[in-house]
């Protein structure tokens, strides 16, 4: 099939609705605002929902709502947004409802800035919002991989009933590069059994509920989310690697600085510099074992973590992972400023002379 | 061949549509190709920009810190960007609106009268066309058969009549870089 040019923002908003999305729910901000607008103009073609609601908390209770009568839904925001949508988040995971939410991530803290941004890792990998739960996060690097984890986010949710993140940066939701519309494969899905949608003559009656007043209900409840996410650890956790097999000094990132990154280790490579990319594709579950694997090589002598994070964040599940075993060194920069080539380049070549 | 493009200039001039025009080029000729855009306040009436890829090889980064050809479309541009260019690039300026020369003895400086050459063939709209032809011209990056056919593939219907406008423009364009 022919390539299309698509920028990444619209290129998410039709993958969605490929994907079958039935309700979409969605508040304009800046740089994800082309995902309402082109779902406002699309959903309704498709005889599909398309609300705009007077905030992001109301767009995400009514994924709520949508998700809890078994409809495919999804929500869309940039950080602060996002941060306004965690009780619904918690809530979802809570009372188990599938949902698609994407966050086209910009710098912070609070309002911080419009540009590209990588802060939201933590809040996007430790559950944003209270109690324990866990949502699957797809970190694409490109628009052919944003356009394919949308679509497969949505089989993820409904599989374990669980929200989904796509989590992505500025510049992958507004620049623009060629893709090609390819079926992907389905995964085997039970029926919406649970699903709020009228009691039709059934014997029992279900009900969507994150409230359980006897703790040794929530206890018992709790205990069943942790199975689903220890299933979800075994069976969602995806990676990429590049140029890792004879590497010296590693470069790990995710999202855009992972791109900048492929470009850095080619002039390393150009220069002599055995560098490779180690990038987590899900943000959570985190590649803990491939990268402690990768950490035990013996010609690995060093790692550089890059984010678009003043202090780092994924940097913590990058320690957890490499135990120790070889030196970490990071190089980041917030409030929209974009790590460069040189900048990654001269990181690397640091960090292995201080090993050696 | 790999060629790092930046295209700047006030909103309106048609900045982000010549590096729409050059992706689009790019890829029919069998490039892996991105556009990035400048996006913010800065586009309403101040200077916007975006950033071109066009290579024979998959592209890491979208960005980057030295273009190996600037096209500047405002004397802003020129004062942002022609320090960043790559020695041995090319700086393209749009000398209907800039007045400014580039300073730098080791790039490259190819002055367009963009806006002037439009008004002459009928349309100040095509300004941007008579820069793209004076790009592929000058570097030889892309055919400028498949900018013709592209042409014909933009305007069509109602819109076909603006076709030898455009050539027009192109062909102009390209005779400034000659």
């Amino acid at each position: 099939m022919a390539k299309e040019l698509w920028k990444g923002n619209e290129a998410i908003a039709e993958a969605a609705i490929r994907a079958g999305c039935d309700c979409f729910f969605g508040y304009p901000i800046t740089p994800q605002s082309e995902v309402p607008e082109y779902m406002s103009l699309h959903m309704p073609e498709h005889g599909k929902v398309f609300v705009q609601s007077e905030s992001e908390v109301a767009a995400i209770n009514m994924v709520y709502g949508a998700a809890g009568s078994g409809m495919r839904a999804m929500t869309s925001s940039s950080s602060p947004g996002i941060s306004l949508k965690q009780e619904g988040i918690t809530y979802l995971a809570g009372a188990e409802l599938p949902a698609v939410i994407v966050n086209c991530m910009r710098g912070g803290p609070g309002l911080g800035t419009i540009q590209p941004g990588q802060g939201d890792y933590y809040q996007a990998t430790r559950g944003g919002g209270n109690g324990d739960y866990r949502t699957v996060v797809l970190a694409p690097s490109n628009i052919q991989e944003a356009v394919d984890f949308t679509q497969e986010a949505f089989d993820i949710a409904d599989q374990y009933r669980n929200p989904v993140m796509v989590v992505c940066d500025g510049l992958i939701g507004q620049m623009m590069e060629p893709i090609e519309w390819r079926e992907l494969p389905k995964r085997n899905l039970a029926p919406k059994d649970w699903a709020t949608t009228g009691k039709h003559g059934r014997d029992h009656t279900n009900v969507v509920n994150s409230l359980f007043i006897d703790p040794n209900e929530c206890d018992v409840h709790n205990d069943h989310l942790a199975a689903k996410y220890a299933e979800m650890e075994k069976n969602e956790v995806r990676w990429d690697e590049h140029n890792c097999e004879d590497a010296e000094v590693i470069i790990t990132a995710y999202g855009t600085p992972a791109r900048i990154a492929l470009t850095a280790i080619e002039q390393l490579r150009e220069e002599g510099v055995k560098a490779g990319l180690f990038r987590p594709i899900t943000l959570w579950p985190f590649p803990e074992k491939a990268l402690h694997d990768l950490a035990a090589k013996p010609q690995v002598k060093a790692f550089v973590d890059v984010e678009m994070s003043s202090t780092g964040q994924m940097i913590d599940d990058v320690r957890l992972a490499v135990e120790g075993q070889k030196p970490i060194s990071y190089l980041g920069h917030a409030g929209g400023v974009m790590p460069t080539v040189e900048e990654m380049v001269e990181a690397a070549k640091k960090a292995l002379k201080e090993v050696k | 061949m790999k060629k790092e493009i930046i295209i700047s200039g006030f909103g309106g001039q048609g900045v982000m549509s010549i590096g729409k025009n050059l992706v689009e080029a790019g890829m029919a000729e069998g490039f892996q190709v991105t556009w990035a855009p400048s996006y913010g306040p800065e586009m309403r009436g101040g200077t916007a920009n975006c950033s071109v890829v066009l290579s024979d090889k998959p592209v890491g980064s979208p960005v980057f810190s030295f273009p190996t050809e600037l096209i500047a479309m405002n004397g802003p541009s020129i004062d942002k960007f022609a320090p960043t260019v790559l020695s041995g690039g090319l700086v393209l300026v749009n000398s209907s609106v800039v007045s400014k020369k580039v300073e730098r003895s080791d790039v490259k400086a190819l002055y367009v009268p963009c806006e002037g050459i439009a008004y002459e063939v009928g349309n100040p709209k095509v300004a941007n066309m008579v820069m793209l032809g004076a790009y592929v011209a000058a570097t030889g990056a892309l055919k400028p058969e498949t900018i013709e056919q592209m042409i014909h593939e933009m305007f069509t219907g109602a819109k076909a009549k603006l076709v030898p406008l455009n050539l027009e423009a192109l062909k102009r364009g390209m005779a400034c870089a000659q």
